[in-house]
């Protein structure tokens, strides 16, 4: 380039090296990953740490939180702090099936899209009329038709999400398209389907795999909130959503049935966001822009 | 301009067709008898017959999307097999809670954002900037039910300054209506609220890295009118784009913002309809949220031209 | 000797990286006199444009830091409040900035950002400050000035915008304007005029210009006195006149032999290689003319006829056809084996569509392509991809032509794979040799491409061109994006490979000084036409068409002996491309001046037109 800029004068000097630095560099994967892993390993080893979330002692409802009941008792007796520790089973199932089932129909539609024109005439219009929907409603809609279980929970989750995928790699592939070295492998004679995986793929992936966080950490939260509502996992799972949904009733006396579920709730979508942000940062600044 | 506006509005057509293709085909391609999935769990066959007489569902399925479609383009949006009213009826009795709660929501959120994301902006990777980057991380993690039960232990149980739950209609008196939608709008705007402050943050700061911004300082400007006046503008196009697109995510947390504060609105309808699994109720219900939400993005799309001149249809 | 307006004395900015203070700028001094022009001069990452950003402390606070003596009519700044500074900026010095289509204000009113520093500085009221705006863009020769005070920067161009820009720096009368790389985005006619009117309001304001470049020809026609800088430092300065002939430090001698000068091709028959300096020492090699490689008995490796290519512009309710971009228009031409045909032109000429339409990036819409003996359009994909190996592309960007998550050697390697030319291992030993070949080490073959400066990019992408052993190459501006001296050596090499492989190149660039230097023949295009086409001699030497002359008459001359006072301030912009979609082009006829040397016969619309404003002898 003929002239430069403040920035572009100086030189890039990638300093220290070694697993410290990089924590030291990257503090919000650090910390959101951190406590992920305790969280999977908490899940991991439920039945070790906790009671059965299911067996009940009428004589202990609705005990304050204490030595024996750490996060208190619901208004069956239920262990609130058990229940929770098995919660993270199904929140972490959830965001992670979710993540991988709607990025993975995504990416595919969204390639499509990128590349026939034809397709992506039809499929746009769909994914439109999709995204208009709120998530929440398209997902109270078919788990009111079916027989609510946790697969139809997923599925009907990750439907919602997929459009937005869609939009994303949509976008990569168009952009990426446009890039001279594209052009200059068209020119060499490479097959189109060579330029797909070769060239096109690998720059997906990166903002791929930061909007899977974000698509994990929405569905847990959607997840709550379909059980809260009564539309979700069936009651007799211990989701989040469904404690804080039977907590409902006794919030006004009791409001740690809601209060332990719901922080742990909170934590975890932190945390996966951290990660998000975090990858966002690292990976490529600029995808912060098409989000 | 009038054109581009024409044309946006017959581009909403094929979206709309989407969204009713879809809920009408979600219940005839489910698996299972439709009229034995309305009836509900425990119809007698008899019964089961009966609905699907009344809702035409022993006819074949395109005939059925026509009669279907043609009531939804005379404002028929159904009728609910519960109560045997017309969704249109039962929408519009819970109408006032949900636009007022929608409303001051959007209020509160972008009162309290779009400055706050203006400062953070400014004062970049200053402790300030920490402060409201940090706020808007968590207020993404927090689910609304979880501030909402905080806010009414917190305002209504302990301090009592607020009624617990609950909805004064407008008719009561406009003061009375503020009691009530105070708790629910910050709840429910909380992640709102993050979200814009966030956009507006990154689209300011891309915006003050711009050669203009350089150009303007340069010319001697105050840094009020740089930021106000130079920067903010240009990054309104995206942060008006998130505001729209955060409208949409407000219809989902204002169905579980009611069932905390018991409003009856349009999300209590919703919720009543999930435990009595009137279908018609539910499709109806998606018919206007997707129609609100294309209306939204029509406005949307046409306000960037008051923000950009160079956006001309 | 009168006090200097700017007196700058060891400036040194460094800027935080890493957490260590780097310096960008190092011990940097010197004065601009009243009504003087200094030209700070230098290559990428020279520091020159951080030392004006220094000046007008507009250096970031937070990573960036001045020192030493910026001392401007009595004051000095780099210890001035904020505050104040505030108050000389755009007041007592201004500034004006290399991209005009980014530097103004997209959404707010070129008349408001005019007024709004004569509002903020001089204490004007609104209806004032006006009025003044009117007069400033009346001044800086933008027609209808009145008209436009509330129109947006996006209905100007590229050459009005710059327009705005002066106004808008003019406006408090500053004692120094600093600009830096004006003319730089700007196309070459354009170009002289933004200097010409730089020149003309210097003279009529008194003030003093320090003006930063990288282009030496516009230092040899504007900058009385000049500054050399390389890596942050200053390595020479002194008078114009002495550093262009007497250049004392060896990266001065190196930076001005790689500078091509219009009209020293005279009585040269073949291009010309450039000469090589030691940046060191400063002891040169003598240039020598290429040898004869142009197979004039052989049939053309290209023969392009009547190509046309046009892009509709839809719009409307239902995207009707409103417009149509006619990018290339009924286009012929041959090229001959070891032979440069030049295709030159400004902004919107269709140059580049016309390289791309041959390799069929874009599809033309009518005409034919011959290489190598069979034509191009028509093609089916498989065809199409075999005939590729027989033509190859360079682009401009080198940066942005290289996948970054692709190695080097896999890059080089790429056309060989898609032609399954050779197996894995002969692929390796193809990209050893491709990479001696283009003055590369064979064990880079394993780095990624930032790993490479943009020369060393652009000569892996001359590697990767030439694996598949093609016999015409497209370089589409191939060299522009370069420095000066790596220009030099990427042309050097492009001129050995045509020695050694025969290679026929189209050639497509907007420099002309560049093109005069390597093209047999030139082809010089216009709204899509070419208007004229011819040995390179006699397109140069003997230039017919009235867009010829003027795209010759405009490029700067590297030497301040021959200082223009040729032309006369125009404001006439660059026609657009763009015409109804009922338009038919007329039908054009050539006529032969000399031996291969065709001229478009021209209609009155390039009758002469009396210059707008005559410049004061």
């Amino acid at each position: 380039m003929a002239t430069t800029t403040a920035g572009a004068a100086a030189p890039r000097v990638r300093s220290r090296k070694g697993p410290i630095a990089w924590v030291r560099r990257n503090p919000t994967i650090t910390v959101g990953a951190a406590i992920l892993l305790v969280l999977v390993v908490l899940a991991a080893i439920a039945p070790m740490i906790a009671e059965d979330p299911l067996s009940f002692e009428p004589s202990n409802r609705l005990k304050r939180p204490s030595e024996t009941f750490w996060f208190g008792t619901d208004q069956f007796g239920r262990d609130v702090y058990s229940r929770v520790v098995y919660g993270t089973r199904i929140s972490l199932a959830v965001g992670i099936s979710v993540a991988v089932v709607a990025t993975f129909v995504g990416l595919v539609i969204g390639v499509l899209c990128g590349f026939y024109k034809r397709v992506d005439a039809i499929v746009m219009r769909i994914m439109d009329g999709l995204m208009s929907i709120p998530s929440i409603l398209l997902a109270i809609a078919l788990i009111t038709l079916m027989k609510a279980s946790l697969t139809i929970v997923i599925i009907a989750i990750s439907i919602p999400e997929i459009p937005r995928v869609v939009r994303l790699v949509r976008s990569v592939v168009l952009s990426v398209r446009e890039m001279p070295y594209i052009e200059a492998a068209v020119a060499a004679g490479t097959r189109n389907l060579v330029i797909m995986y070769r060239h096109i793929l690998p720059n997906t992936l990166a903002p791929l795999i930061v909007q899977a966080t974000y698509v994990c950490a929405s569905a847990i939260l959607t997840e709550a909130g379909l059980s809260f509502l009564g539309a979700g996992t069936p009651p007799e799972i211990p989701s989040w959503g469904n404690i804080i949904s039977l907590g409902r009733t006794f919030f006004q006396i009791s409001p740690w049935i809601i209060f332990f579920p719901g922080v742990c709730l909170a934590i975890t979508v932190l945390a996966i966001n951290l990660v998000g942000d975090g990858l966002r940062d690292t990976l490529d600044p600029r995808i912060a822009r098409r989000m | 301009m009038t054109a581009y506006i024409i044309r946006r509005l017959f581009a909403t057509i094929p979206v709309m067709v989407v969204v009713a293709l879809f809920v009408f085909l979600l219940l005839h391609l489910t698996p299972g008898d439709p009229a034995a999935i309305i009836a509900g769990d425990d119809a007698t066959p008899v019964e089961i017959e009966g609905v699907r007489r009344r809702l035409g569902l022993d006819r074949p399925i395109w005939e059925q999307f026509g009669i279907y479609a043609w009531g939804l383009l005379q404002g028929d949006l159904g009728t609910s097999i519960f109560s045997n009213l017309p969704v249109t009826t039962l929408v519009a009795q819970r109408l006032e809670p949900t636009v007022v709660l929608a409303l001051s929501t959007l209020l509160v959120a972008v009162i309290c954002a779009i400055p706050l994301g203006v400062v953070a902006a400014w004062k970049a990777r200053t402790f300030i900037d920490r402060i409201v980057m940090g706020f808007s991380v968590l207020g993404f993690a927090v689910p609304v039910f979880l501030v909402g039960y905080v806010l009414i232990y917190i305002f209504s149980i302990e301090l009592r300054w607020l009624p617990v739950q609950g909805y004064r209609p407008l008719a009561q008196g406009i003061d009375q209506t503020f009691r009530s939608v105070v708790l629910p709008a910050v709840a429910l705007g909380t992640t709102y609220m993050a979200l814009i402050a966030r956009i507006t943050r990154a689209s300011m700061l891309e915006v003050l890295s711009e050669d203009y911004i350089r150009t303007a300082h340069a010319k001697g400007v105050t840094t009020k009118s740089v930021l106000l006046r130079h920067a903010l503008k240009n990054a309104a196009v995206p942060i008006v784009t998130v505001i729209g697109l955060g409208m949409a995510a407000l219809i989902s947390g204002v169905v579980i913002t009611e069932t905390v504060f018991n409003i009856p609105g349009l999300g209590r309808l919703t919720v009543d309809a999930i435990l009595k699994r009137d279908y018609p109720i539910i499709q109806g219900l998606i018919i206007i949220f997707a129609g609100t939400k294309v209306l939204i993005n029509l406005m949307i799309d046409i306000s960037y031209t008051f923000f950009d001149p160079r956006i001309r249809y | 000797m009168t006090t200097p307006v700017l007196s700058v004395s060891n400036l040194t900015t460094s800027f935080l990286t890493e957490g260590v203070w780097r310096p960008v700028v190092r011990n940097v001094s010197f004065d601009v006199a009243p009504r003087e022009t200094v030209a700070i001069v230098g290559e990428s990452g020279s520091g020159k444009s951080v030392t004006a950003l220094s000046i007008m402390r507009l250096v970031p606070e937070m990573n960036g830091k001045v020192e030493g003596k910026v001392v401007l009519a009595g004051t000095e700044l780099t210890s001035l409040p904020e505050h104040r500074m505030k108050k000389i900026r755009g007041n007592e010095v201004a500034m004006i900035f290399q991209e005009p289509m980014t530097s103004l204000n997209p959404v707010l009113t070129i008349g408001f950002q005019i007024a709004e520093a004569l509002i903020g500085h001089q204490g004007m009221s609104r209806r004032e400050a006006e009025a003044e705006t009117i007069r400033l863009l009346e001044k800086v020769r933008i027609p209808a000035a009145k008209s436009r005070f509330n129109e947006y920067p996006h209905r100007f161009s590229g050459g009005m915008r710059q327009r705005v820009m002066i106004a808008m720096a003019l406006a408090c009368k500053p004692k120094l304007l600093i600009a830096d790389e004006p003319t730089t985005a700007l196309d070459v006619t354009i170009q002289a005029q933004i200097l010409d009117l730089i020149k003309v309001l210097q003279d009529e304001e008194g003030m003093s210009v320090l003006f930063i470049t990288h282009d030496m020809g516009v230092v040899a026609e504007i900058a009385d006195r000049t500054i050399v800088m390389f890596n942050g430092e200053q390595v020479e300065k002194g008078q114009t006149e002495d550093i262009f002939a007497r250049p004392q430090h060896p990266y001065t001698r190196a930076l001005l032999s790689a500078v091509p000068r219009l009209g020293s091709m005279e009585g040269h028959k073949r291009p010309m290689r450039f000469p090589v300096v030691d940046t060191k020492t400063g002891l040169s090699d003598v240039p020598t003319e290429v040898p004869d490689t142009v197979a004039a008995a052989e049939r053309p490796v290209l023969e392009v006829s009547n190509l046309t290519t046009r892009f509709d512009i839809r719009s409307g309710l239902f995207s009707s056809v409103t417009g149509r971009v006619h990018a290339v228009e009924n286009v012929s031409f041959s090229l001959l084996a070891g032979e440069t045909l030049a295709v030159v032109g400004e902004s919107g000429c269709g140059k580049s569509t016309t390289g791309r339409s041959i390799l069929r990036l874009v599809e033309p819409n009518s005409g034919s392509v011959v290489v190598d003996g069979q034509d191009v359009i028509g093609m089916d994909q498989n065809a199409l991809r075999e005939a590729r190996k027989r033509m190859q592309i360079i682009f401009q960007d080198p940066f942005a032509s290289l996948n970054p998550r692709i190695n080097v050697g896999q890059a080089i390697a790429e056309p060989l794979m898609a032609h399954r030319m050779c197996s894995a291992a002969e692929g390796r030993e193809r990209v050893a040799d491709l990479l001696r070949r283009v003055g590369l080490q064979p064990d880079m073959a394993v780095r990624y491409p930032h790993e490479f400066s943009g020369g060393q990019r652009q000569r892996i992408c001359i590697a990767r061109a030439l694996s598949v052993g093609p016999k015409l190459i497209v370089a589409d501006e191939a060299v522009s994006a370069l420095d000066v001296s790596i220009k030099a050596q990427v042309i050097n090499l492009m001129l050995d490979l045509q020695v050694s492989l025969r290679l026929a190149y189209l050639f497509i660039s907007h420099d002309i000084a560049v093109v005069e230097r390597v093209a047999h023949r030139v082809a010089v295009m216009y709204l899509g036409e070419i208007v004229e086409i011819g040995p390179r001699e006699a397109v140069f030497g003997n230039p017919q068409h009235p867009y010829t002359r003027k795209l010759m008459s405009a490029v700067p001359i590297p030497d301040p002996a021959r200082r223009g006072t040729k032309r006369g301030i125009s404001n006439d912009e660059i026609r657009s491309p763009v015409r109804a979609p009922d338009y038919v082009p007329p039908v054009r006829q050539y006529r032969e001046v000399s031996p291969g040397h065709m001229v478009q016969i021209w209609g009155p619309e390039w009758e002469e037109k009396a210059p707008a404003i005559v410049r004061a002898a």
